[in-house]
């Protein structure tokens, strides 16, 4: 019985539950296993990183390391590390919630100045998934507050997905409307027709594919894409809205957490990696939207051109976003009235 | 039925009160069958039914996978330290309030019932909050390098905190039933504690004990609420079967979660297997 966990938390009791047969080869293993706490669209693709990295690491470093992640809501995520789950590294859904950890201690403030392209190795965008033949016929933003369209969409408070979800919407209805008054009554509508608000990204995609909730749901685009891919093409489409918002989701190590564990070498290089061209292929593979230019460029075909904001012009910065809109007693407190 | 009232041919025996018309009791009947068949049949069916929908291959396979098999050992790792402590805990507790009197005996029975009527979430998270690295003893703890919440210590905690009630339960009614005058004459004849336990006790309540024990292990090996939230959800590390379902069910691997979810009803059906047979050799 060869359980890591055990051996870290309670060495003397996994000793004596140790039993001959150990799966797992004794190779130069320095620091036990690298621990990515992610969001909730990721499995997929860091799974398939986890393969390519722990290939690189061992051709580099001659040590086989391997890599343990953990996938929920980025907000819950961030709160986990916060609350002692020992992160190496986090790679969640947006700048925020790692500015949460930082702001504990248990990362340097400037944390996002250390990666290239503000830490963020690979970007995303908000997209509409609805059902085939699009019978409600939802081509844009201002069809979603239509009277019986059913919106799926995460909880902002606890999803990184559903807070770009809702700045997305912001920002369009501000154009359409003139103001922020115009896009807090949009909002308002929109929340109106939303049935349930599931704690993380995928929670919603289920709820969406699998049992049947609502006409439309506001995704990711690579969590879009999967879902389409994984259902067959005979069950839903994909729709670009006019305007949409470029996603950013940073990765940072986690410092105290490294420090303790003497993984800060192997952490780093995690990812570093993620910026090479074998990694950028890979995200683009899995419908993230590459930074490296020739990865953008072979890929292009899948990733729509439209009108993208960013939350650093658009809201001024993601403090500023959460403050006036996530926070207790933001404008998501104020326009979302459950079971109306 | 056959005792027709004598004298009185043809008219219809009059129905005696402590009997309900035919009719009736088949509804109810029937309906006792169809909701059993809706609500505990269908479901458990439905389990075996998606694991195997690919055949038998599929579903051996999703179990062989490393991931799964980390969430079998970790979840018997947990039962196999929860319920030997709740074991030691209930029948001291359920000892202590059938044969003694003493001060605050009502505080611990409603104690010992608290985990029955607190959310399992909440729970977990009492454990965050005492044991996190935010909690009262987390900067103590972490600065002996101690680990518990996110780890297999609070995994355990949670587990023993939600099934402690099982033994004690079944424990004291019993005991309190069968009095203290067998305890009190083996005092008489100079038995100590100990010998009092193990020749009289004991021998009296092994099979409510069992019973209680394989309750317990039901749930500490199914609990999902209280270990979701001091888990952390590390694949291949911190993640119980209920857990790892929720996983492989959320990436669309529904073979594989249903595999795993068939597997841990039948470690719970075999409990109660087991439970049912200790019953009839009693």
């Amino acid at each position: 019985m060869s359980h890591p966990l055990a051996r870290r938390a309670l060495p003397g009791l996994s000793l004596a539950l140790a039993a001959p047969g150990s799966a797992r080869p004794a190779a130069a293993q320095a620091s036990g296993p690298l621990l990515n706490v992610s969001y909730d669209p990721t499995r997929e693709f860091y799974r398939a990183y986890n393969a390519a990295f722990v290939e690189h690491w061992r051709g580099k470093s001659r040590e086989a390391v391997r890599v343990n992640t953990s996938h929920g809501g980025s907000g819950r995520q961030a709160r986990a590390v916060i609350d002692g789950l020992a992160a190496d590294v986090v790679t969640l859904a947006l700048a925020y919630d790692i500015d949460e950890i930082a702001a504990r201690g248990l990362i340097g403030r400037d944390w996002q100045k250390r990666l290239p392209e503000n830490s963020a190795p690979y970007t995303s965008t908000i997209l509409f998934l609805v059902r085939k033949g699009n019978p409600k016929a939802i081509r844009d933003w201002g069809d979603l507050v239509k009277p019986g369209v059913g919106v799926v969409t995460p909880n902002p408070k606890t999803s990184g997905g559903a807070r770009w979800n809702y700045l997305a919407a912001w920002a369009w209805a501000r154009r359409q409307a003139g103001g922020d008054a115009g896009a807090a009554e949009f909002l308002g509508r929109l929340l109106r027709n939303v049935p349930v608000l599931d704690t993380g990204a995928r929670g919603s995609t289920t709820s969406f594919v699998q049992r049947a909730q609502g006409d439309v749901l506001l995704a990711w685009e690579n969590e879009a894409h999967l879902a389409f891919a994984e259902f067959g093409e005979g069950g839903f489409e994909i729709v670009v809205p006019s305007l949409s918002i470029l996603a950013e989701p940073p990765v940072a190590v986690v410092d105290r957490n490294v420090e303790r564990r003497g993984t800060r070498a192997v952490a780093e290089a995690y990812l570093q990696h993620l910026y090479s061209a074998e990694a950028q292929a890979l995200a683009a593979r899995h419908h993230y939207r590459p930074r490296d230019r020739a990865a953008l460029a072979a890929a292009r075909a899948t990733f729509p051109d439209l009108p993208l904001v960013t939350v650093d012009a658009e809201f001024g910065g993601w403090a500023e976003a959460q403050r006036a809109h996530f926070a207790d007693g933001g404008s998501f407190d104020r326009l979302y009235q459950p079971g109306r | 039925m056959s005792a027709s009232a004598p004298g009185r041919p043809g008219v219809a025996r009059p129905r005696r009160p402590t009997e309900d018309p035919a009719w009736l009791r088949w509804a109810l009947c029937l309906l006792a069958v169809v909701l059993l068949g809706m609500f505990l049949l269908l479901p458990l069916v439905a389990v075996f039914a998606e694991a195997l929908r690919r055949g038998v291959g599929p579903a051996v396979a999703a179990l062989g996978d490393p991931d799964a098999l980390a969430a079998v050992r970790l979840t018997l790792l947990v039962a196999a330290i929860a319920v030997p402590v709740n074991l030691v805990g209930g029948v001291a507790a359920a000892w202590a309030i059938a044969k003694f009197d003493f001060p605050g005996k009502r505080v611990l029975t409603v104690l010992i019932e608290l985990p029955f009527s607190v959310s399992p979430v909440i729970s977990g998270l009492v454990y965050v909050l005492v044991f996190g690295a935010q909690g009262w003893l987390g900067p103590w703890l972490e600065e002996r390098g101690v680990q518990v919440v996110f780890a297999l210590p609070g995994l355990v905690l949670a587990t023993i905190f939600v099934t402690f009630p099982f033994v004690a339960r079944t424990l004291i009614p019993l005991m309190q039933d069968q009095g203290r005058t067998e305890e009190e004459a083996a005092a008489t004849l100079g038995a100590n504690g100990w010998q009092m336990f193990r020749h009289v006790t004991l021998p009296n309540i092994r099979w409510a004990l069992l019973s209680g024990v394989l309750l317990c292990n039901a749930r500490a090996m199914g609990e999902f609420g209280a270990v979701s939230v001091v888990s952390g959800h590390v694949r291949g590390e911190t993640n119980t079967m209920p857990l790892h379902v929720e996983i492989l069910y959320n990436e669309y691997q529904f073979v594989a979660a249903f595999a795993v979810a068939g597997l841990l009803a039948l470690l719970a059906l075999v409990t109660l297997a087991a439970k049912a047979v200790l019953e009839r050799a009693e």
